[in-house]
Parts: structure tokens; sequence; C-alpha cells
């Protein structure tokens, strides 16, 4: 039994604003479904636009869904009123990209990751600072810090503080939305043993949301790929990452730089612009800039569904002969 | 002689807020030659960008380039130059393109004028030559239906065009050098590709110099020919690309390699340096790198200069010297560097 099961989750914008309201609407995610089980990441990657923060936001409610249901614990979240909620968000919590922007610059540090223990009544008295300190040393900082503001800590630790604020609930599962981007690579591979250490001390689930499929390699054994709103592949992420079945699973893995001379592979250039969400192709989301040779009218008519091909499953009517890089390249002349 | 510029003993200093200056830029040298790239490599804070700005006396006040610091470009010496002289270099003999598009584009021109408006700037041509320029320019950078582009404005499009918009009118002017600082930081990593793509074909077609700022080790392998990696406002290791991935050699570059996650190989905890990079003014006397190295011993008390450690790569660092340690550079897979601490200051 998973932890968390969305189904079919949809999550449109009102675009143009005030005087537009006839506009299209922004199709931010269209029929996604995942499960995340208890201790286990799930890797939600894809490029700017693609809808994966809108997932993770929506299935806290921080933002209303527009269709869909996402159930959590045995809770439908989705129908949960403002009391139960509030409860809920005690097992579910989110750290962000930039820490900065979340973190309240008046407020120190101790009392940010205070906050949440006194909201939820887990600790009283003396037990809070005792707790924030227990926590500031598990993130690896020094519990002396607890009396500083945020801007005195650089963004690793400001990260690292994201992450004791997220902890201090006791949450059993952490949307994790690019946490480690805006960080120097140093820094980034620290917070990323961090998590790793955290998942494995308490047990926690993460949905990691990214952009870097070497970072989501190095944090999830399953990842889901989604271009334009919807999920094109997932499965486990190393088979996933050796023998891609969508062919914008090729193309995304061809094009992350590879830091070795004698490992460079031939890479996919896609054509053209990633399609606006608000007027998205019809048919496969992706077949514009397809290059499978087998692309044809069926492409643009139909939406393939996910379906099991080889280790993953992929969203793509011709998943059985999608090629390899090597032979979009040699096929393309 | 295919050198094009060359930067010697670079040091910018800025106020420390209190009497003193601080040195982000401390000692760089290096060289640019026709044709080539040279991927200037760090970390934020090491002093990359503030490099690349003083080619073009950018430095923002109330920075300054110091007394004996050299750049020179061809015959001219660039930090002697004033007012108009100076004007002719900027855009005409060195480019730039930065990480951020959107900022340096005017949102109330068209792309056909700002990019007409670079040609007009350098060279004595009509407006319809100009516009006849700006087109062929954005064909050469690869934008689709490039007449139509002419008169879109810049949020009509996306942050990849947007930045290849930059790059045509960087080229306008037809520089020798093109300094790229982070050029796709802010793209995806697909829109990335596209992007170095163009550059990598500028630089052959026109026998470009570039000099390209990064963070990214990925982006620097299979593209530049050289590399120098900062920390600390000075350079610490440098060598041929393949050479340098062959061999990191100085701790810091061999810290690098082991914080990058790889997407092929086998899945190893990643071994980060331990720590942060320190602020200026609170950089330790001897090798800057020193507090946070696994290797720093008795002699890193002192100031390493740029010691050879194989055909042309040089590192910061005494263990350079054979004496020190018996063997060398040391070399260490990835994983074996001793693992890293939180990033407490």
């Amino acid at each position: 039994m998973s932890l968390l099961q969305v189904r079919n989750l949809v999550k449109h914008y009102r675009a143009g604003g005030l005087f537009r309201a006839d506009a299209h609407p922004v199709r931010a995610v269209e029929d996604v479904s995942f499960d995340v089980a208890k201790g286990e990441t799930l890797a939600l990657v894809g490029e700017s636009g693609c809808g994966k923060s809108s997932v993770g936001r929506t299935i806290l409610r921080l933002q209303e869904p527009t269709a869909g249901t996402a159930t959590f614990e045995g809770s439908d979240l989705f129908t949960l009123d403002r009391v139960a909620l509030r409860r809920m968000r005690r097992r579910m919590q989110i750290i962000f990209q930039d820490p900065y922007s979340s973190l309240n610059p008046r407020m120190t540090v101790g009392a940010a990751i205070a906050e949440g223990i006194e909201i939820h009544r887990l600790a009283s008295g003396k037990d809070v600072g005792r707790r924030v300190g227990a926590l500031l040393e598990e993130v690896g900082l020094d519990p002396g810090y607890a009396g500083r503001y945020p801007h005195e800590f650089s963004g690793g630790q400001r990260q690292r503080i994201g992450i004791a604020r997220a902890l201090a609930v006791q949450p059993s599962f952490i949307v994790c939305d690019e946490p480690v981007s805006a960080l120097d690579v140093s820094v980034q591979a620290q917070v990323l043993n961090l998590l790793a250490d955290l998942q494995r001390d308490r047990g926690l689930a993460y949905l990691f949301i990214a952009h870097d499929l070497a970072v989501v390699r190095q944090i999830a054994r399953r990842v889901a790929v989604m271009y334009l709103g919807r999920i094109v592949e997932e499965g486990p992420t190393e088979d996933l990452l050796r023998r891609p079945r969508h062919p914008y699973t090729v193309a995304l893995l061809s094009a992350v730089p590879e830091p070795d001379p004698a490992r460079q592979r031939p890479r996919i250039v896609l054509k053209g612009d990633l399609p606006s969400p608000s007027r998205p192709p019809t048919g496969c989301p992706f077949h514009p800039r397809c290059f499978h040779p087998r692309r044809d009218q069926r492409c643009r008519v139909e939406v393939p569904l996910l379906r099991t091909v080889g280790a993953t499953r992929a969203a793509c009517h011709y998943a059985e002969t999608t090629p390899s890089p090597e032979e979009a390249i040699a096929a393309s002349g | 002689m295919s050198r094009i510029l060359d930067v010697d003993n670079l040091r910018i200093s800025f106020p420390d807020g209190g009497s003193g200056r601080v040195y982000p830029v401390d000692g760089v040298s290096f060289a640019l030659e026709r044709g080539k790239t040279l991927a200037l490599v760090g970390e934020s804070g090491c002093g990359k960008s503030l490099t690349s700005l003083a080619l073009l006396r950018l430095v923002p006040a109330p920075g300054r380039i110091e007394e004996g610091s050299r750049i020179r470009l061809g015959d001219t010496d660039v930090l002697g130059l004033k007012g108009e002289s100076l004007r002719r270099i900027r855009g005409r003999r060195i480019g730039m393109v930065f990480q951020d598009p959107m900022t340096s584009l005017n949102p109330v021109f068209t792309v056909g004028d700002q990019i007409a408006e670079g040609v007009r700037a350098h060279f004595d041509v009509s407006r319809s030559e100009a516009r006849r320029r700006a087109l062929t320019l954005l064909q050469e950078v690869g934008i689709p239906d490039p007449a139509a582009r002419l008169d879109a404005y810049p949020h009509q499009l996306s942050g990849g065009m947007r930045q290849r918009v930059m790059i045509a009118i960087a080229l306008s002017a037809e520089p020798e050098i093109l300094v790229a600082d982070e050029p796709t930081t802010a793209l995806d990593v697909t829109v990335q590709a596209q992007i170095l793509e163009v550059l990598d074909r500028l630089r052959d077609t026109h026998g470009m110099a570039v000099l390209l700022i990064t963070h990214d080790l990925g982006i620097v392998a299979g593209r530049a020919d050289r590399v120098a990696v900062m920390y600390a406002g000075q350079i610490v290791e440098e060598a041929p690309t393949d050479e340098l991935f062959d061999r990191p050699s100085h701790p810091y570059t061999q810290g690098l390699f082991a914080s990058v996650p790889r997407i092929t190989g086998p899945i190893e905890r990643l071994s980060p340096i331990g720590g942060s990079v320190p602020p200026p003014g609170a950089w330790p006397g001897g090798c800057r790198f020193r507090p946070r190295c696994p290797k720093a011993f008795d002699k890193s008390e002192t100031m390493p200069p740029l010691l050879p450690v194989g055909p042309d790569h040089r590192m910061r660092c005494w263990l350079a010297e054979p004496s020190e340690g018996g063997d060398g550079p040391l070399r260490f897979a990835q994983g074996d560097n001793p693992s890293a601490q939180g990033d407490n200051p």
C-alpha cells in the first residue's frame, strides 16, 4: 500500500487576468497519476513549464486542483476541510529551491523552526528549544545558530535550515522542489547526501522535483519524466536511463552534459521551442518536435497513454522502436 | 601567432567596508587564442565573472583594477584606454553574452531594431543594410523564421531564442573575442545544447576566441580547448581540457569532480568538499583552500605559486613538488575524497 496515490490530476490556470477571461487556460498538469511508497523517492523530472512544480504544490493544496484525486495515509487530500488540512500538513512538508525567499528575514532561525512545533503542539516550554537544537544538529548546523537571522547564512546553510524546518513537525513525506538547483556543486553534493541520510534515518518519502537527470539518478530509484503537463515516461531510474522509450526522454538524456571528454555521447538537438501550455499540440504533446522515424498521423490525433514497454512505461505509440541517439542521428543524416 | 589577448596579474579590489580593500580577483593571468575556447570554471564568488568584466573595463564601481595588472589585446593596452578608444573595444573587438538575456534586451524595441542598432554602432551602413545584416545574423544563430522574428519583441520569444538574439547582437560587431558568462545557466538542458552548439559553430566559422565562464564542468568537456579552475580569486589549476579531466590534480579540482553526480557509471555516495567558500575578506593566509583541504600540510601555510604538474599543466599547490609526498600530483578516484562535514563556517 503506497503512502501517496495521485490519480488523474489536472491543474489549469486561468490565463489573461481580469480582461481576458475567455483566454485559453494554461494546462499545467494533464491527467497525471503516480504512487509514492513509504520511505522511497520518486523523482519528477522535466524542463521549465512542464508542470512538475504544479504537481507538488497541488498535492499539498498550496494550490487547488482542477480535477483528480490524491490519497495520503488513507485520507482524500482534495476533500479535507481547513482543520483537517492543517493536521495533514504536519505529515507532508515542502522544501523549496530558494530557501531564502521562504524564510522570514525578521525571524530568527530558531523561531522559524520552532513555529511548526508550536502550531502543532509537539512540545512546549524548554522542550521546544531542545528540539530546535537537535534539528539544527541533525541537518549539520551548530545548535548555537538558533538565535541568528537568515541573512547570516550561506545558500547551503539556508537550505539546511529549510530542511530542519520541514522536519520539525515530523512528516512522513516531503516535496523537494528543486532543492539543490540554486547551489554550487560542492554544496549541492552536501545537501544531496543530507537528504539521503535523513531518508534512511527517518524513513521519509520524497517527491523530488528536478530538472537535472544526473541529480535525479543520485537520489531516486524511480523517476517520472514530464513534458507539457503529462508524464511521458516512468520507471526505475537505471532502466529509464539505460533504455529510454519515449523520444523526449531520449533527447533529454542525450542533452545532459557529461563532465568527461572520453564519454561524450551523441546529442540530439531538438528542433523548435516548447509549445505554449495554453495551446498544447493535439495528439502526442511531443509530436511537433519528435524525431522518431515512425511518427505519423496517429501521433497528431491520438494522445498516447502510458503503457509498459520493456522495463519502463512510456506514452509513445511507437515506444517499441524508439531509436537511440546514435540511431536517431544516423537516420536524420 | 594566434594569441590575441593576454591577461597578466589581474587584480581587482573593492573597499572592505572599513578602511582597507579586499581583492576578489587576485593575480589572474591567462591568454586567449584565435578559434579556441578557454573555460574559466569555478563556484559562486571565485572571481570568474569579475575577471571577464575587467576585459571590457566594466568592473562596477567602487571596484577598481589595481596597478600592475595588464590586459593586452593585440597591440592595445586595454587598461590604458579612455573615452572613445575604450568604446571602440567594447563590443567591436570583444563581444559579451550574459546569463540572463531578458535583462540585457530592451523590452520596448523589436529584436531587429536592437541588432541593427548594434550593427550601426560599429559600422557606417544605411538602415536598410543594417536590417539586412540583422536578418543574416538571426539566420546564423539558428532562429527559425528569422524574417518574421525581426519584428518580434523580446517578451514574445522563449529564453533560448532571446539568448540567440543576444549572441546575434554580440556578433553584429564581428568581434575577435566573445566572452560568454554562464550563457546557458538560465536555460533548460535541451535548449542549452542548442545554444552551445551555436557558440561552437560561430567560433569555428569566424575564428573567434571564446572565453567561457561557467560553474558546470559538464559543458566544458568536449567543448573548451583549455580550462582554468578558479578558487578564491586565483587560478588554482590550468591545463588543456583532456589533460585536466584525465588528471585533475589540485585538491579543489578533485573535490569538484567528486561532488558532481554522474549520468553514467556506478552510483556512489558523493564526496563533497567540506565547508563553503569564504568571502574575500576572510581568505586565510597561505593556500586559500587550506582550511577545506583534506591534504593540507605545514607548507600550505605559505601561498604556493602555479607549479608544473605535467605537460602544459600547472596547479597552485605544493603537492606538485615531487619532494612533497614523493609522487607529485596525487590522483584520487571519485569517492576517495575524505568525507565532508557540514558547511559550518
